[in-house]
């Protein structure tokens, strides 16, 4: 039916338009991963190209030369990305589910309460003030997992999600055979939120992978830096790989250090986990904005 | 129906009130004690006094921070910026969304939809290395490019005219997959009959962008702009820090409250004024945002966010 001329001009544009758009999304990705992988020399004289001029693994030989601290800061990363995204996801789930009950006398304002806290906070400082001074969680690794536990975005996500795919007859069913609130939450509320579950999840798993700033602010020694903030002191030039390695005892000295391909490499060991998994997340990710994010 | 009381409420519901106890403990410790902490806006807070050693100054921090421009000069910056992300992003996640829901190639479809979620899903600290890499003065692919067809190298990292562009692009690049799944969604909600019977009525494909699929996004995006404004004050902290950092040639045309507040805090020796400068960005931005409410719920009380 609409297969005519403005048709066809219309497909061109698409084409036009949308594979320029995604070049532009992509090639940055490219010229990171070529970079990481030439020649240290080679960049130093010649500059970054597109494709490596001159191939070279040297990059990720020095950072693996050590591996301890590049390991420690996945470490980190990955055991602060698991339990806060397990604990996150329980608790999100749970609030969700009781601000959903229309028997709740108080879950309009507690929603509320919830939500202002989008609207208007202290700032900053004083938020700092109260987990370094309040909490002592300076330097803890609690302080890495605090923080990203919960937002008002993801609870009312959660929640929106729970008053319209949870069947008011199912929950009342489940309370004449006797089950208590905590029951129908385990037993019949979460199995049908999977769907806004794996969303959720992954908002909160992101967060997490990508969280650099938790460490700048709180965290002092280098052993509990997470994986981005690690990245950030190479690529800042704050320290350098070989300064780095003198703290874990190998020396290396900063002549032989790669120091341009190895910040490239860092980034590209920072960001492969999430490119791997990404076919996987974004199924779901797509799925649950797609199903009622906007008015959320 | 019977009104209830609270303890006969607690008495009915305690296992519900239970299960919110973690997250009303967690929004108490994290937004609701903070805001105790705005009277440190009032004193010349340091750490080594203890939490209330600081002399108390009234409204002096406010005082300096508005006699010295600072405010204005930030305010101005985070505003820009966010209106100007606001209205280039959403205006090409709409053009790109409404191009891929009409266009052929169902996989160069799904492709590219993939390929330009793939940003989002960066840290900032990535984003940063991506910048580094093409325009770092010595080795960035730019001037690499600019030295093989004869042109000087240029130093974006020191022209305060150019860096807003590059912060603005990072920023719609990164957001761009995202906002075109929301619109997408919106377009794929479009009731199919429309198009056939304005095709029928030998509407072309643009008649039916224009009259069709540009006034049924229009829901869609003041909800998003809605939101988008209650955030005006907020700036992109990440986005903002890990592009220009400490770099101080840049800060007066990218200097915006959060990156203020957060040298502040690193800085170690300005508490106060940057606990004044962080109330200051919440209470105009909450103002803000109640005054457009009430706007909003005049007209169009569907939309209102509250």
């Amino acid at each position: 039916m609409r297969k005519n001329r403005s048709y066809t001009l219309f497909n061109i544009l698409a084409y036009l338009i949308t594979g320029i758009a995604a070049l532009l999304c992509f090639l940055p990705f490219l010229s990171v991963l070529s970079g990481s992988f030439t020649d240290n020399e080679a960049i130093v004289t010649q500059g970054y190209h597109l494709f490596p001029s001159k191939f070279s693994i040297a990059a990720y030989r020095a950072i693996f030369s050590f591996p301890e601290d590049v390991l420690n800061a996945y470490r980190v990363t990955l055991v602060n990305t698991v339990t806060g995204t397990i604990i996150g996801l329980f608790l999100i789930a749970m609030t969700g589910y009781v601000l959903a009950q229309k028997s709740f006398k108080y879950r309009n304002a507690i929603a509320f309460m919830i939500y202002f806290t989008s609207i208007f906070g202290g700032g900053l400082i004083p938020w700092y003030i109260v987990y370094t001074r309040l909490l002592h969680l300076k330097d803890s690794l609690l302080v890495l997992c605090i923080p990203g536990l919960m937002s008002p975005f993801l609870i009312i996500l959660m929640r929106t999600f729970m008053l319209s795919n949870i069947p008011d007859a199912l929950q009342e069913s489940a309370r004449v055979d006797g089950a208590g609130p905590f029951e129908i939450f385990m037993r019949i509320a979460l199995p049908i939120c999977k769907p806004a579950l794996a969303t959720i999840g992954l908002f909160l798993a992101i967060g997490y992978w990508n969280d650099w700033y938790l460490s700048s602010l709180f965290i002092t020694s280098p052993d509990k830096y997470e994986l981005q903030y690690y990245l950030y002191n190479m690529i800042s030039g704050a320290k350098s790989l070989s300064e780095l390695s003198a703290a874990s005892g190998v020396s290396v000295s900063a002549a032989s250090m790669p120091t341009e391909s190895v910040k490239l490499a860092m980034a590209v060991l920072a960001t492969g986990p999430v490119v791997l998994f990404y076919p996987f997340a974004q199924k779901y990710f797509v799925q649950g904005i797609t199903v009622g994010a906007v008015k959320g | 129906m019977k009104k209830i009381g609270f303890f006969q409420e607690l008495r009915r519901n305690w296992i519900l009130f239970l299960m919110l106890l973690p997250t009303l403990a967690f929004f108490i410790i994290n937004c609701y004690l903070p805001m105790f902490g705005i009277y440190y806006a009032f004193t010349r807070f340091t750490f080594g006094k203890g939490l209330f050693g600081g002399q108390f100054v009234g409204f002096d921090n406010f005082a300096y921070l508005f006699k010295s421009n600072t405010v204005w000069r930030l305010t101005a910056n985070t505003l820009a910026y966010n209106f100007v992300f606001i209205v280039v992003g959403n205006f090409l996640q709409i053009l790109v969304a409404v191009l891929l829901s009409l266009m052929t190639g169902k996989w160069y479809r799904k492709i590219s939809q993939s390929v330009m979620l793939l940003p989002y899903f960066v840290s900032y600290v990535v984003v940063g290395t991506l910048a580094y890499n093409f325009f770092n003065y010595d080795y960035g692919m730019l001037n690499t490019l600019l030295k093989s067809w004869q042109l000087n190298p240029v130093d974006l990292y020191s022209n305060t005219t150019a860096f807003p562009f590059v912060i603005v692009f990072f920023q719609v690049w990164k957001g761009l997959g995202y906002g075109t799944i929301i619109y997408l969604a919106a377009i794929l909600g479009i009731d199919t009959d429309l198009y056939e019977a304005s095709s029928l009525d030998g509407a072309n494909i643009f008649q039916q962008i224009r009259h069709i699929t540009l006034p049924l996004l229009k829901p869609t995006f003041i909800i998003l702009f809605l939101y988008s404004i209650g955030s005006i004050l907020k700036g992109q902290f990440e986005l903002f820090y890990q592009l220009v950092g400490m770099n101080g040639n840049l800060y007066a045309t990218t200097d915006i409250l959060d990156t203020y507040v957060y040298r502040a805090l690193v800085g170690g020796s300005n508490f106060g004024m940057g606990t004044a400068a962080g109330v200051y960005q919440s209470v105009f931005g909450f103002i803000l945002i109640v005054v457009v409410n009430w706007f909003i719920k005049r007209r169009h009380p569907e939309y209102a966010l509250f």
